[in-house]
C-alpha cells in the first residue's frame, strides 16, 4: 500500500511522516515518532493502556488511524511535564501510590487529565470512576488512581497551595 | 496505633521508579528496540491433542523479508525444561515441542523477520501435518482408565501426588457429632499483565547472550535458558529494569523468552517476542482450575475435630508451578485453624489444555472458597456464631501445625474481633444485602528449593560512595509490588539516612546478586532481612571509623540515625553522616565501603518462615433475578507485622482485593475442546473502576520475628478470602450455596430460579 504524508502535533512538536494509511495511531506515535511511553495492552480497544489526548480529548491510539488525526494535536505522557515540572496530576499520582507496575499509568493519566479538563469539579466519586471505566488496572485496584484525581479536582495541587 | 518509633518504615513516600512510571520514561521490554534487531513470530498448535508427522517451512523461508525459521527438531533438539529442576520427570516441557502438540496454543515453530508484519505472514506459509490424537481436556475424564495419555510414563494421566496429614482422622472423625460434605468446582483464571510475555534476546558470536525480558525473576531465566540452550549461566546476562506486571505468571521460561533466544543464536542478531493479547490468554499459563471435595467433622459447640479433602487439579499439558500450587492448595486449605486431624490427598492431572500455574494466592484462594463457605454452612447448621466459631477453633501465636509450621506471630484473633465490632455496626440491612467474611492466612516466601539453586535464596550488597549516596544492589525483582521502594526503606531505615540517599539496582544479573525473585510473597522477609543485614554491615564499618575520629570512652555505643552520627547516651554528641562517609573512606585507601547481606530459611518447617493473617468482610447486595452483585464495601482486618512501605501496603491490599473479586465473581476462563473461548479483554471480564468498592484496612498490631523489624507478608494473602466472602454474602441474602468459583451472575440467576420453582412445588 502507497504511503501517506501525515502532518500532526506531537506534544508541541511538529511531525511530517510517511505512514501505511492502516497503520494506528498509536503505532505512529511508538514506532514512528518514537515515544513509547504510550503503552499497548490488547487488540480489542478494550484495555486504554494506548489513551493519549487528540485536541484535548481522551482517544485511544488503537481505536483510530494515523490519517485521521491529520493536522490535530496529540498529547501524550511525555507532554504532560512542562520544563521539567510535573503536571499536577502526576505529582498525585505519586503522592497516591496510583501506580503499581505503571504499564496502565500513561494511559490512566491522559484519560485523567483529559476528564479533569472537562470536568473540574466532578459531583461525586462515581462519576470519577465512571469517567475512567475505559482504562484496565490490573494491579492497584483503581482506589488510589481514583483519590489522586479526586485530590487534584478538589485543588489540592492548586499553584496557590504547593 | 502507636507511634511510629521509625523515621523511615510506615511512611508514606513516594515509589522510587515512580518518576519514570508517571512519565513515560520507564522503558519495559515491549518498549526495548536494538540496532539490526529482528521481529519473531511463533506458529502455534490448532489442535489440542496431536502427532507433528512433518513441518515443512520451505515456502516460508523463501517469503521476502524471512530471516530464519526454528523448529523444535532442528533448532532445540526438544531439552525438555521445568522450573522443580531437581526433579527430572517434572522437567517435561521442551516450549517448542518435537514430536507431540499437547494444547491448543502450544509453540511448533518460530520466525524471525524484518517486520513483525512480515513475520506473522510468514507463519501461514508454513505447513505442519499432523496426525489428531484423541484429546481430553478436564481431570476427572483424564483420570479415568482409558483416557487418552498425555505424557509417557504418566499413568491415569497423574502428573503429581501430595499428601499432607496429621493426627487419626477416622478416630477423630468418630468424635465428630456433626459432618458435613462438599463438592466444589474452581475455575482458571488468567494473570492478565498489562504487558503481554515479551522479550528481546541479543545473542552475538562470542557465545554470549543479553535478554531483555518481562520476568518475575532474572535469575531463575538466567538459569533456565542455561539449562535449555547449552550456554553457560554467566554468559547470560537478563535484564528486566520495568515488568508490566507478574502475579505468579512470569517466573517460568515461557515461548517469548526462548523463541526469542533460540532464534537470536540462529541469525546472531537481535530478535524481539511479544505476545498478542490473545496469545497470553491461550498460551501463557492460567491459575489452577480444581475440584474439590472436603468432608469435616465438628462437635456440637463448634469444636474443629477433623478434614479430609480430596483434590483433583486441572494441570493442562505441563507440570511448571503447578506441582507447587498442588501442596500449598493442601497446606492452606487447613488454614487458619486447628485441626486435630487432617488429611490432604491431591492429584495434579495432566490434561489437553493450557497448562496450569501459580498466580497470587498460589492454591489457596481455591482452598479458601471451598473451607471458609462450608464453615459458615455448618456453623449456620448448629446455630453458632460463625465468628466465634472461627475463633474457638483459629491459629494463635506459638501453635504449631503438625509437621508443617510453627506460627511466631499471628494476629487472627484481634482480626476477628474488629471485624465482628464493623459487622455490628452495619445494624440490620436491607433486603437482598447481606455482610459476607472469610478468614484466610498466606506464607512470608516458600523455604522449598526445587529449584536447586546454589545461591542464598535473597542476597544484597550495600555501597557507600563518598558523598554519602547509597548503591543497594539487590536480587528481588521489582514487578509493581513496591519492592524497590521497600527495600530502600529498609536499608535507609538501617543505614540512618534519607530515602533520597539510596538508589536502588535490580533486574540485571550482571550486577545484582541472585535471588530467587518476586514470588510466594517473599521478597519483604527475605530480600529484607539480607538488605537490613547488608546495611548493618555497612554501619558496622562506618562506625568503627566513627568511633576512631570521635574519641568517646569505648563504654559508649554509637548510631546513625536521619544523617547523624551519634553517641547513644549523649545524641547531640556527634558528626554528619555525610562528612564521616568522606572520611572514612580516607582511612580505607579510597575503597568505598561495602555490605554484604543475604538470607536463607533454615529450620522453618515444610512451608514458609513466617505466615499472614486476616478477615475480610463485604457488604454485598445481590439482585437474585439477574445474578448481579454490588459490593457496597470491602473491610479487611489485616496482620502483616511491622508495616514497612505505607502506601506499598494499602495499594497491595486493594490491588488483592480486586484479583480475588474477579477470580469470586467475574474472571470466568471456560475451556470446551481443549479450546479457551474468550482468549480477549471484551469477553473476559475484569473489574474496572466503578465496579470496585472502596477498601478499608484496620491495621493488626504484630510483630513477627524472623522478619524485617518485624514485618511480613502482604501482597499476595489478601486474594485468598474474598471468593468466599462473597459466597457467604450470597448465602445469607439468598439462601443459595454457590459451589462453583468464579459465582458469576448467570449461575446466581439460574440458582435462585431452581429454587423458586422447587419451593412452588
Amino acid at each position: 500500500m502507497e504511503k501517506k504524508l501525515l502532518r500532526f502535533t506531537v506534544n508541541e512538536a511538529p511531525y511530517e511522516i510517511y505512514v501505511n494509511p492502516k497503520t494506528l495511531l498509536v503505532e505512529a506515535i511508538r514506532d514512528h515518532v518514537g515515544l513509547t511511553g504510550t503503552k499497548r495492552g490488547c487488540e480489542t480497544v478494550s484495555c486504554g493502556a494506548c489513551t493519549v489526548m487528540v485536541d484535548g480529548m481522551a482517544v485511544k491510539g488503537c481505536s483510530v488511524l494515523a490519517m485521521q488525526v491529520d493536522g490535530m494535536k496529540i498529547t501524550t505522557v511525555e507532554g504532560l511535564e512542562k520544563n521539567g515540572k510535573l503536571d499536577p496530576i502526576q505529582t498525585a499520582f505519586l503522592d497516591e501510590g496510583a501506580f503499581q507496575c505503571g504499564f496502565c499509568t500513561s494511559g490512566m493519566l491522559m484519560s485523567a487529565k483529559a476528564f479533569l479538563d472537562e470536568t473540574p469539579k466532578p459531583k461525586d466519586e462515581m462519576e470519577i470512576r465512571r469517567a475512567m471505566e475505559g482504562n484496565l488496572c490490573r494491579c492497584t485496584g483503581y482506589n488510589a488512581i481514583i483519590r489522586a484525581i479526586d485530590a487534584v479536582a478538589k485543588g489540592n495541587y492548586r499553584e496557590d497551595k504547593q | 496505633m502507636s507511634e511510629n518509633k521509625y523515621s523511615v518504615l510506615n511512611t508514606r513516600v513516594h515509589n522510587v521508579d515512580g518518576h519514570a512510571k508517571v512519565t513515560g520514561r520507564a522503558t519495559y521490554t515491549f518498549d526495548v528496540t536494538l540496532p539490526g534487531m529482528l521481529y519473531g513470530k511463533i506458529l502455534r498448535s490448532p489442535h489440542p491433542h496431536a502427532k507433528i508427522l512433518k513441518i515443512d517451512y520451505s515456502e516460508a523461508l523463501k517469503f521476502p523479508g524471512v530471516i530464519a525459521v526454528v523448529t523444535g527438531k532442528e533448532d532445540t533438539l526438544g531439552v525438555k525444561q521445568g522450573i522443580w529442576r531437581r526433579y527430572k520427570d517434572l522437567c517435561d516441557e521442551a516450549i517448542l515441542t518435537v514430536d507431540k502438540v499437547r494444547y491448543i496454543g502450544e509453540p511448533v515453530a518460530a520466525v524471525a523477520a524484518v517486520s513483525e508484519e512480515i513475520a506473522e505472514q510468514a507463519l501461514d506459509l508454513i505447513n505442519v501435518d499432523y496426525e489428531v490424537l484423541p484429546f481430553v481436556d478436564d481431570p476427572m475424564e483424564a483420570i479415568k482408565k482409558d483416557a487418552p495419555l498425555i505424557h509417557e510414563g504418566f499413568e491415569r494421566n497423574v502428573n503429581v501426588t501430595r499428601q499432607i496429614s496429621w493426627g487419626d482422622v477416622e478416630e477423630a472423625f468418630e468424635e465428630a457429632e456433626y459432618v458435613r460434605e462438599d463438592w466444589f468446582k474452581l475455575g482458571g483464571q488468567h494473570h492478565m499483565c498489562m504487558e503481554t510475555r515479551a522479550a528481546v534476546a541479543n545473542y552475538t558470536p562470542d557465545g554470549k547472550l543479553t535478554i531483555y525480558t518481562s520476568t518475575q525473576s532474572a535469575y531463575y531465566h538466567q538459569a533456565l535458558l542455561a539449562g535449555v540452550l547449552g550456554l553457560r549461566e554467566g554468559n547470560i546476562r537478563v535484564l528486566a529494569p520495568y515488568v508490566g506486571g507478574g502475579f505468579g505468571g512470569k517466573f517460568e521460561l515461557d515461548g517469548a523468552q526462548f523463541c526469542a533466544s533460540v532464534l537470536s543464536m540462529k541469525c546472531c542478531k537481535p530478535v524481539k517476542v511479544v505476545f498478542s493479547r490473545e496469545e497470553d490468554f491461550i498460551a501463557s499459563k492460567r491459575r489452577t482450575p480444581m475440584y474439590y471435595y472436603v468432608r469435616t467433622g465438628v462437635k456440637k459447640d463448634g469444636t474443629f475435630c477433623a478434614r479430609e479433602a480430596k483434590v483433583f487439579t486441572n494441570g493442562g499439558a505441563y507440570t511448571g508451578m503447578g506441582a507447587t500450587a498442588l501442596y500449598l492448595t493442601g497446606f492452606f486449605h487447613s488454614f487458619p485453624y486447628r485441626w486435630k486431624a487432617y488429611r490432604y490427598d491431591g492429584y495434579r492431572v495432566y490434561t489437553n489444555s493450557l497448562p496450569s500455574t501459580s498466580m497470587r494466592g498460589f492454591g489457596a484462594p481455591q482452598a479458601m472458597f471451598c473451607s471458609e463457605q462450608q464453615i459458615e454452612w455448618i456453623a449456620n447448621d448448629l446455630g453458632l456464631d460463625p465468628i466465634e466459631m472461627r475463633r474457638k477453633n483459629g491459629h494463635y501465636e506459638g501453635y504449631e501445625v503438625p509437621g508443617q509450621a510453627t506460627i511466631a506471630s499471628c494476629g487472627l484473633d484481634q482480626a476477628l474481633t474488629a471485624i465482628q465490632k464493623w459487622k455490628t455496626s452495619k445494624g440490620k440491612l436491607p433486603k437482598n444485602r447481606a455482610i459476607g467474611i472469610s478468614a484466610a492466612g498466606f506464607m512470608s516466601g516458600g523455604i522449598f528449593n526445587w529449584f536447586d539453586s546454589p545461591y542464598s535464596f535473597s542476597s544484597a550488597v550495600v555501597t557507600i560512595n563518598h558523598d554519602g549516596t547509597v548503591e543497594l544492589h539487590v536480587g528481588a525483582q521489582e514487578i509493581g509490588q513496591g519492592s524497590s521502594t521497600t527495600l530502600a526503606m529498609i536499608c535507609a531505615e538501617a543505614l540512618g539516612v534519607k530515602l533520597e540517599d539510596i538508589k536502588v539496582h535490580m533486574g540485571d544479573t550482571d550486577h545484582s546478586p541472585a535471588d530467587l525473585g518476586a514470588w510466594g510473597s517473599r521478597q519483604t522477609l527475605m530480600a529484607g532481612n539480607a538488605t537490613k543485614m547488608a546495611a548493618e554491615d555497612a554501619k558496622k564499618q562506618l562506625l568503627e571509623f566513627a568511633n576512631a575520629k570521635l574519641g568517646f570512652n569505648i563504654i559508649y555505643d554509637l548510631d546513625i540515625k536521619q544523617g547523624w552520627v551519634y553517641n547513644v547516651a549523649r545524641p547531640e554528641r556527634g558528626m554528619s553522616y555525610y562528612d564521616l562517609c568522606k572520611e572514612a573512606l580516607r582511612g580505607k585507601e579510597g575503597q568505598r565501603i561495602i555490605g554484604r547481606g543475604f538470607y536463607t530459611p533454615r529450620r522453618k518447617g515444610m512451608i514458609s518462615p513466617a505466615y499472614s493473617y486476616m478477615v475480610q468482610g463485604l457488604d454485598v447486595e445481590i439482585d437474585p433475578e439477574t445474578g448481579y452483585l454490588k459490593i457496597h464495601e470491602s473491610v479487611t482486618a489485616h496482620d502483616c507485622g511491622q508495616p514497612i512501605n505505607t502506601l506499598g501496603l494499602i495499594g497491595q491490599l486493594e490491588g488483592a482485593a480486586s484479583m480475588a473479586i474477579g477470580f469470586g465473581y467475574y474472571e470466568y476462563l471456560p475451556v470446551e475442546d481443549g479450546k479457551i473461548m474468550n482468549p480477549n479483554l471484551v469477553d473476559y471480564k475484569l473489574i474496572r473502576a466503578p465496579e470496585m468498592p472502596s477498601c478499608q484496612v484496620i491495621e493488626i498490631d504484630t510483630y513477627e520475628p524472623e522478619g524485617p523489624y518485624g514485618a511480613k507478608e502482604a501482597g499476595e494473602g489478601l486474594t485468598n478470602p474474598h471468593a468466599a466472602a462473597l459466597g457467604n454474602a450470597i448465602f445469607y441474602a439468598t439462601g443459595l450455596q454457590m459451589k462453583e468459583a468464579p459465582i458469576r451472575a448467570e449461575a446466581i440467576a439460574k440458582a435462585w430460579k431452581e429454587k423458586n420453582e422447587k419451593a412452588k412445588k
